[in-house]
């Protein structure tokens, strides 16, 4: 069993984000970590290939700027390499765009699965991974809470608005999957150390064939303009006492709620 | 009108459209002159009615499909329509699981953008700028398609209000999908309802959810309790719904549901982004969070500070004490 897990390595999320006056795209200055989204797909990934018995993780990321930091992350948690898309050519790509780069760098490893998070903490289109599915010609399953393999087949817990449907699909495909689904490991300090020395391929839009077809100057949308939105007037806010629920109380009855 | 023709995927449960498809409808008759709609399922010819009450004038009966997951054959049907029929200018998908999935799959096979997250659309001209809220609906960014169609927006729920049309003629026309090989391999064994009472989170006039400053999961029956004297729904934040507290239906934000009750009361949230962007439009906001710098007091009209597990037990018997 061999799993590609797509991990989007993103500006720090704890820091407040920016966007650039000129070009309206996120700065992505400073080092970039690993989305914390991808850590489930990461372990997803790790528990399958356990479970199968052999296998690899192969981590496939675009990110600007050669980042790898988010990518060792992954390989400390236990994935075998990493291919890593990164060309200034990208900046500015669209999800298309970044879902087509992220095709064409899973099809130079082999693989059986690929797995992202439903969506990312920075952009969250949740559009890449079923845009990358239609592309390699693959099924696909979004918003999975469980996943298995069973007789060699994907076999699924898919959310839906009432509850949830059970999915099957043969391999390959792709799979989404929720935060919760599985309770991500930490790196081990053994994990950390032999991650610096797993393997990462570096490729440019070039070796992917896709010159003149991703990047800023072939996304489709454009940024009209970014506006403050209207703030909502400050509320009264109270410590906590017998009065307080009084008030409270008040509060509803004027809203006639109660 | 600004523009020709908008599509719209419409969805159904229990043979009825989703609140969302609805919203869609009715914004779509805003921008175009002519609304037409895609449909899966055993008796599509069923809904003709009642998609006609919000303006579509043709209706496209993608047919069963038989346990396939919809994307695949959604995308298939819309882009043989637009290969042998003509191309609308643009295209509504809900944020919904199978709207997301179908809206990627068709931009894929077109090989044209998607906008997504939409929670306002502008027209200008025969282009329509879509509005965003980012970094938790502090800014509004909006941005628009640089080439021509078919213009793919992926909406949010309860950005428009919907409302009828007078009643039209809606007709019916076959959009069935031949054999997709390999991308429809994923089918539906069995479905599973997760029981739930009272009002629907996302219709409800009142909304109290509750968060990790709950501190324990038997605490979450205060906030049920309070949701019941108030008529309204309970609902959660993502992280007492990854904890296994409250099963996915009940999360409010970004990847749950958004709601705009008339009062949204929040228990021991901290207000992040992703939160918020869920339940920032509601009318009334009460935040009972233990930290006075936490961000849900930004946005709330009244708050308490203090132990949720001391003051909810106290409101409770207020309430019920009138
Ligand atoms: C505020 C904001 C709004 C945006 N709106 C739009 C829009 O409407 N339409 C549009 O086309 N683009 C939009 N973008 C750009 C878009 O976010 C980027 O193109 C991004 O590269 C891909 O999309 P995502 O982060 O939304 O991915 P999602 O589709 O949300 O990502 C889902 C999963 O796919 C995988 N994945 C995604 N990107 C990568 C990556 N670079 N490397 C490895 N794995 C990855 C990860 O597993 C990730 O969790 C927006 C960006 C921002 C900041
Ligand atoms: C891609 C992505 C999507 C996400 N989607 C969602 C989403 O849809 N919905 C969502 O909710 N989150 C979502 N999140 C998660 C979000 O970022 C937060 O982690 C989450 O909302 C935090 O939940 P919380 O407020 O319950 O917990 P915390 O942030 O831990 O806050 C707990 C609060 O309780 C207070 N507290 C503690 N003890 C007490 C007490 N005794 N009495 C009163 N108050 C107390 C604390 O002061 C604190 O403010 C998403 C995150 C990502 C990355």
């Amino acid at each position: 069993m061999n799993i590609c897990v797509c991990v989007k390595q993103i500006p720090d999320p704890t820091v407040t984000p920016s966007l650039d006056p000129n070009t309206s795209n996120l700065v992505r200055a400073g080092k970039l970590v690993l989305d914390d989204s991808d850590t489930f797909g990461v372990e997803m990934a790790l528990q399958l290939v356990d479970a199968a018995g052999g296998g690899e993780v192969t981590l496939v990321s675009m990110a600007p700027n050669s980042e790898v930091s988010g990518i060792r992350t992954g390989l400390a948690m236990g994935a075998a390499k990493g291919i890593l898309v990164s060309d200034p050519e990208l900046a500015g790509s669209d999800a298309l765009s970044t879902a087509k780069v992220l095709a064409a760098a899973i099809k130079t490893t082999e693989f059986d699965l690929v797995i992202t998070a439903t969506e990312s903490t920075d952009g969250y289109t949740g559009t890449t991974p079923v845009q990358i599915a239609e592309l390699l010609g693959l099924p696909s399953v979004s918003f999975a809470k469980k996943v298995e393999i069973v007789d060699g087949a994907l076999k699924v817990e898919r959310q839906t608005e009432a509850g949830f449907d059970e999915v099957t699909s043969p391999l390959p495909a792709l799979v989404t999957v929720t935060a919760g689904v599985v309770e991500p490991r930490y790196p081990s300090f053994k994990g950390i150390m032999s991650a610096k020395s797993k393997p990462v391929t570096t490729l440019t839009v070039a070796d992917l064939g896709l010159s003149g077809q991703v990047g800023g100057a072939n996304s489709g949308q454009q940024v009209v303009s970014v506006r403050k939105a209207e703030a909502r007037q400050a509320g009264t806010i109270i410590e906590d006492s017998d009065d307080a629920i009084g008030q409270l109380v008040g509060y509803l009855e004027q809203l006639k709620v109660i | 009108m600004s523009l020709g023709k908008i599509w719209v995927l419409a969805e159904f449960a229990d043979a009825k459209p989703t609140t969302a498809t609805l919203e869609l409808l009715t914004a779509a008759n805003t921008f175009a002159d002519k609304v037409e709609a895609f449909a899966w399922g055993e008796g599509v010819v069923n809904y003709a009615g009642v998609l006609g009450d919000y303006g579509v004038s043709k209706l496209y009966d993608i047919g069963s499909l038989a346990g396939s997951l919809p994307g695949p054959k959604v995308a298939a049907a819309m882009a043989e329509a637009i290969s042998s029929d003509s191309a609308p200018d643009a295209i509504f998908f809900a944020t919904s699981y199978d709207g997301r999935d179908s809206a990627a799959r068709l931009s894929a096979r077109l090989s044209v953008g998607v906008i997504t997250n939409v929670v306002n659309l502008v027209a200008n001209g025969s282009e329509l700028n879509a509005e965003h809220a980012i970094f938790g609906g502090e800014m509004i960014l909006t941005s628009k398609f640089a080439a021509a169609a078919p213009q793919i927006f992926v909406i949010r729920a309860k950005s428009f209000a919907p409302e009828a049309k007078e009643a039209a003629n809606c007709e019916v026309v076959s959009a069935s999908v031949s054999d997709l090989g390999s991308t429809d391999g994923a089918k539906i064994v069995s479905s599973h309802v997760e029981e739930r009472s009272g009002p629907k989170l996302d219709e409800a006039p009142v909304v109290v959810s509750g968060g990790r400053g709950l501190g324990q999961p038997d605490r979450y029956q205060l906030v049920e309790e309070l949701a019941s004297l108030l008529n309204g729904a309970p609902g959660a934040s993502r992280a007492i719904v990854d904890a296994g507290w409250v099963p996915y239906s009940y999360q409010v934000g970004q990847t749950g549901k958004t709601v705009k009750p008339n009062l949204y009361i929040a228990v021991g949230i901290s207000g992040a982004t992703q939160h918020m962007v869920g339940m920032k439009g509601s009318k009334n906001i009460v935040a009972i969070n233990k930290d006075k710098e936490a961000p849900i007091f930004q946005v709330c009209d009244f708050g308490i500070v203090g132990d949720a597990s001391k003051i909810v037990p106290k409101l409770i018997e207020a309430i019920k004490a009138r």
